[in-house]
């Protein structure tokens, strides 16, 4: 496996969110996690990353032990972290954002994503706060790559985007699938994790309460009511 | 009054705000990226000031006093950053402000036990003695270089910041400290360096300051105070304001030695509740 997560306690101060999380990740594998809102997705992503480091617990990645290092160590090591709130440089120039911790050995490069995102070439030299979201969201993913991750954590990447917009996002994450890059994905949309994801895990107020794989929750759907109060269809 | 002498004083009042300037801007990069206060701001112009007056006097080099001065306050910069400021970041700013006060007064008892309580001044180099004709009145030539040197350095910083890689990450620092972490940076060695780079322009002010006011022990303090006020004036958040505000503050302070000269620096402050009462985020701050 290439990520594995044992039974992380994760607070925020003294509010108790991750109780005992389990979750791997293989190596080109594409999983989701998904969840009510305050389910603790986004903490695990950020756990994970060492931004809010787990109290208890194991978090290995090629099978080294990363929880409790500094997250620019954990970022060098290969994964890269696009958070829900995108966290765009706003005085940055967009290819500034995208550029800032590039990796020369990445397989991806600034052509790349300027292939991916023609849009954002046009717009290069434009400040990352003056964007749309669907702008930023790309720039983003983008500069997440840029660092040449083996692991990519992305939260809610379809948030807040006009449907067009998602599906750009959808088609370069497919895309990205033929690299041989693992993401874990925290999504909101069921219908954007199933169509993405291998497995899913399903989070319930900070453990994990079911855990599938994708073509499974497809033909009975009704599994994930119960944690998601909507049917996922 | 002549209109000779108003220029002078006008061109005196860019040459202080110069200096101000530079102490201001390092204080506000270490303010902006690390957000901390730093009161031993004025502690590390007064090393750069008796460390310029020591090597200058010594070995009979201005020119090599003017570096010296840069790296030890620089040095001492990185020495409280990595041991004393580092533990605080995040905690209340009481902390931070005992902390740093506490600093400032150790390293000036510090200068004190090294130089002792007497003032003592130091001419500029043959080549700044003297004046410089401006037509419409002569000019002392150190005050000309003075500011010359203030702006290619706050030039120098601008560039590094806004046209380099280096400067781009600082940027990408100033706003999402913990993004860029996430990214792969080493966000304490930036924040140290950062530190380093504010503590130097205090101890370059330090050290310009030397053949205009001498060294005396309490030049630290006075500085400080007026550093802040130029910060605030500035604009928190806005590195570049206090640049404009330091040359603000200069230029009022020397013009208005010309009509009320007892009132100058009560002007200063004045000027700062005024202009904080109309623009609260100050001069060229957001809010």
């Amino acid at each position: 496996m290439l990520l594995t997560v044992e039974d992380i306690q994760t607070y925020y101060g003294n509010s108790h969110v991750l109780h005992g999380v389990d979750l791997e990740v293989g190596a080109g594998e594409v999983v989701a996690l998904v969840g009510r809102n305050g389910a603790g997705k986004t903490t695990t992503l950020r756990s994970i990353m060492g931004l809010t480091p787990p109290r208890s617990g194991s978090v290995r990645f090629k099978d080294q032990a990363i929880a409790g290092e500094k997250p620019h160590r954990i970022a060098r090591r290969g994964i890269a972290y696009v958070p829900e709130s995108r966290e765009p440089f706003s005085l940055l120039t967009v290819e500034e954002n995208l550029t800032i911790a590039t990796n020369p050995r990445s397989p991806w490069q600034l052509d790349q994503v300027w292939q991916w995102f023609p849009a954002l070439k046009e717009i290069r030299d434009r400040k990352g706060g003056h964007l749309s979201g669907g702008q930023q969201q790309m720039m983003v993913i983008g500069r997440g790559l840029l660092t040449g991750p083996e692991l990519l954590l992305l939260d809610e990447p379809s948030q807040g985007l006009a449907p067009v917009i998602v599906e750009t996002v959808v088609e370069m994450l497919k895309d990205l699938r033929k690299s041989n890059l693992s993401v874990l994905l925290v999504e909101q949309s069921i219908g954007v994790a199933l169509d993405l994801a291998d497995r899913i895990y399903v989070l319930n107020e900070g453990r994990v309460a079911l855990h599938a794989r994708s073509e499974e929750i497809r033909e009975d759907p009704s599994r994930l009511d119960a944690y998601l109060g909507l049917s996922a269809t | 009054m002549t209109t000779g002498l108003i220029i002078v004083q006008l061109m005196n009042g860019i040459a202080l705000g110069a200096l101000y300037a530079l102490m201001a801007f390092g204080l506000s990069i270490i303010k902006g990226l690390l957000n901390i206060p730093n009161f031993a701001h004025g502690a590390l112009y007064l090393i750069g000031a008796y460390v310029a007056f020591e090597v200058s006097s010594s070995l009979d080099s201005f020119w090599l006093g003017l570096p010296a001065a840069v790296l030890a306050s620089a040095a001492v910069g990185v020495v409280i950053e990595r041991f004393g400021v580092r533990r605080l970041y995040g905690s209340a700013y009481l902390f931070q402000l005992l902390l740093l006060f506490g600093i400032a007064l150790v390293l000036e008892q510090c200068v004190i036990l090294i130089w002792g309580t007497l003032g003592q001044s130091l001419t500029p180099p043959g080549i700044l003695m003297g004046a410089v004709d401006l037509g419409v009145s002569l000019f002392p030539k150190y005050l000309l270089f003075t500011t010359l040197v203030s702006f290619l350095v706050i030039v120098g910083i601008w560039f590094v910041i806004e046209k380099t890689h280096f400067g781009a990450v600082i940027r990408a620092g100033l706003e999402r400290r913990e993004m860029v972490s996430a990214l792969g940076i080493n966000i304490e060695l930036l924040f140290t360096l950062a530190f380093a780079m504010g503590a130097g322009l205090a101890g370059l002010a330090g050290a310009l300051a030397v053949p205009l006011v001498g060294v005396s022990n309490t030049m630290g303090t006075d500085m400080l105070a007026i550093a802040f006020v130029v910060v605030v004036l500035g604009g928190l958040g806005s590195i570049y304001g206090a640049i404009a505000a330091g040359l603000l503050v200069g230029i009022v302070q020397s013009m208005s030695a010309l009509w009320v000269p007892s009132a100058s620096t009560v002007l200063i402050y004045a000027m700062m509740i005024l202009i904080i009462a109309f623009r609260p985020q100050g001069l060229l701050g957001e809010r």
